[in-house]
């Protein structure tokens, strides 16, 4: 009882129309706990994609780029005289390897490279599996295994079998889940591929793997290096790719464009190769937030009605006060502290039954349609998103409850003790 | 004797629909412990002239001044602190706050002023109750109280501050005999102890028993 005499009418107020205080304050909890439910979940379903995005892709890849540059031309070495025109339609490219020389130079000096945690070459292909009749589409990776895994996180994505299997045998080959049911193979089987050059090889299945997306598990095998040449046919350093891993992937965008620089080869970060699920996460936080603001002011504006009702309810209360002595800063006091309070309990309200929801909703099983694996829904836990919910109900309420509450300070108390 | 109130040449027009001359140029001086009735007609301005000296309506010409104070052209904030200190208000429909108790109506303009803590704040309140014989009902929620009880309380809140001036607008319109008879006696002995009170009525026995009755007809003071 000890309040200061404007925080106890305040207080009185609530408490005597206690259905109406509730029913503004429910208006800011189903606010903010929505609010906290998006943004907790969207942020989980972005960290999810990042992190599937971040096991399968380097945070730099140089490779050898395909050249469309036609600006020299053998033509030049049959047409020598020079008052002639020469026309050269539909350009053919010169056959080139695309594989990066001096691949061993590249790969020593990058683990120099103070800022570099692993490097691992790389010679992919793709390849036919043959299966029965049917061809099946595929892409067998040459690495190192040991290299590899540390930069992908492959340890944890293995079905059955060991990568070290890769070491011990010089045709095995590790498989994606999606591609070894596709060819009814498992464990131990024997499965016929083709390179796109003709060369056929068979291979022994020694390993699954699940990444979770299913464009890499239907399509993706590893086998080593030295079978990719073989297949290929190329000597044994040929090698088109090389993946960096770096101790902090922020610095992947600089770090890509120093080493193009210098190493002469297309080198590209995990930001650009990503560029897709960077903006679809763009696109799902500027929704979170939009819909979050929305649902934040019709709660406003519910608030906002609520005082302008209390407030013609009380226009006679409001003149008496004034009458007593009350200046309009208490009346605005009054009648803004109610709204804070309404604001200030929901957001608390809403933030409980926002972790609430966001904890049921991490319980719930995803249903699965086998494009991602995911047992429940991605939802993150973040103490930011909880105090910028509370700061963004205050406000609103805030905000809401001051046009209310300076008419009320406006109001002319002779017209209303008239009568 | 001191005077307590004064006005200089005040006049007010209504400029609602079209212009109409309401108070015209009133020279009044009150003195202090005076009990003063403001007689008249309906329309003929007395109300309005009561509110133009509460401070509360400010749109006139001329010069109040209260407690040799001039009030004309203090600002919104500086009038309301002067009123709850200097003047109590009594008015015909109680007016009461109803979520309160009548202790809390009572005690909420002192709470205002806060010159004196809470504990002495609220003995002076059950004081001034029990002046009013209302001590009973003190605990009570006002909006429960009948007509006359509410009236008393709101004397008893008028008084809290010890107001130099008590403004009564027709206190006794909406009481029965007995209880219009409780709240003169009330003002009398207020004003033996040195209170001002201006009250407007039309309650001429009320008026004829005051000190003072200043009779008004379109505006102007009559006597």
């Amino acid at each position: 009882m000890a309040l200061p005499v404007n925080l106890e009418i305040a207080k009185t107020h609530l408490l005597s129309r206690k259905k109406q205080s509730i029913v503004a304050m429910l208006g800011v909890t189903f606010g903010i706990a929505m609010f906290i439910l998006m943004i907790s979940f969207m942020k989980g379903v972005n960290k999810f994609l990042q992190d599937t995005m971040l096991a399968s892709t380097a945070d730099i890849k140089i490779y050898n780029d395909v050249k469309t540059d036609f600006s020299s031309s053998v033509t030049a070495d049959y047409f020598q005289d020079s008052s002639q025109l020469v026309v050269v339609r539909h350009q053919k490219p010169k056959n080139v390897n695309l594989n990066i020389k001096s691949a061993d130079q590249i790969i020593a000096d990058l683990k120099d490279n103070p800022k570099v945690l692993a490097v691992s070459p790389m010679l992919s292909s793709q390849v036919f599996f043959n299966y029965g009749p049917v061809q099946l589409n595929g892409i067998i990776k040459g690495v190192n295994i040991l290299e590899e895994i540390r930069i992908f996180d492959l340890k944890d994505k293995i079905v059955s079998g060991r990568l070290e299997n890769l070491l011990t045998s010089d045709n095995g080959i590790v498989m994606g889940v999606g591609l070894a049911k596709k060819l009814h193979v498992s464990m131990g089987d024997m499965v016929t591929l083709a390179s796109p050059t003709g060369n056929s090889m068979r291979l022994r299945v020694v390993g699954t793997f699940q990444m979770g997306m299913a464009m890499v598990d239907d399509v993706n095998s590893y086998v080593n290096i030295a079978t990719v040449q073989q297949i290929l046919g190329k000597d044994n350093s040929y090698i088109t790719t090389i993946n960096v891993k770096l101790k902090d992937l922020n610095f992947a965008s600089a770090e890509a464009i120093s080493c193009e620089k210098k190493y002469g080869y297309k080198a590209e970060s995990w930001e650009v190769t990503n560029a897709s699920v960077q903006t679809s996460n763009v696109v799902r936080d500027v929704l979170t937030i939009v819909v979050s603001a929305t649902m934040l002011i019709v709660a406003g504006f519910g608030i906002y009605n609520i005082m302008n009702m209390l407030i013609t309810n009380k226009m006679k209360d409001i003149a008496i006060l004034k009458a007593q002595g009350f200046a309009q800063k208490d009346i605005i006091q009054i009648f803004l502290t109610q709204s804070i309070i309404i604001g200030l309990l929901g957001a608390i309200a809403g933030l409980l039954l926002g972790f609430l929801l966001s904890y049921g909703l991490s319980r719930v099983p995803f249903p699965s349609q086998g494009m991602v694996s995911l047992k429940t829904f991605p939802v993150i836990f973040e103490i930011k998103y909880y105090v910028f919910g509370v700061l963004f109900g205050v406000i609103t309420t805030l905000v809401a409850g001051l046009m209310p509450s300076i008419k009320a300070s406006k109001i002319d108390p002779v017209a209303i003790l008239r009568g | 004797m001191s005077e307590i109130l004064k006005t200089i040449q005040l006049n007010k027009y209504f400029r609602e629909t079209e212009e109409f001359h309401v108070i015209k140029s009133i020279n009044m001086t009150i003195n202090a412990g005076e009990f003063v009735t403001i007689t008249g007609k309906s329309g003929c301005g007395k109300s309005t002239l009561l509110y133009l000296l509460s401070t509360m309506d400010n749109d006139y010409e001329g010069e109040v001044h209260i407690n040799n104070t001039k009030v004309t052209g203090l600002s919104q904030n500086e009038l309301a602190a002067f009123r709850n200190e200097n003047i109590g208000f009594i008015f015909q429909f109680h007016f009461l706050l109803p979520e309160f108790t009548a202790l809390q109506n009572v005690m909420m303009p002192a709470l205002k002023l806060a010159k004196h803590s809470r504990a002495e704040i609220e003995e002076r309140a059950y004081a001034k109750l029990k002046q009013m014989q209302m001590e009973d009902y003190a605990l009570k929620l006002s909006g429960k109280l009948s007509g006359g009880q509410q009236q008393r309380i709101a004397v008893a809140r008028a008084l809290i501050n010890e107001p130099k001036v008590i403004m009564a607008d027709e206190p006794t319109g909406n009481l029965d005999s007995v209880n219009t008879g409780i709240v003169f006696d009330i003002f009398k002995e207020l004003a033996s102890k040195g209170n001002t009170i201006i009250a407007v009525t039309h309650d001429n026995d009320f008026a004829e028993r005051s000190d003072r009755i200043i009779e008004m007809k379109d505006g102007e003071i009559v006597q």
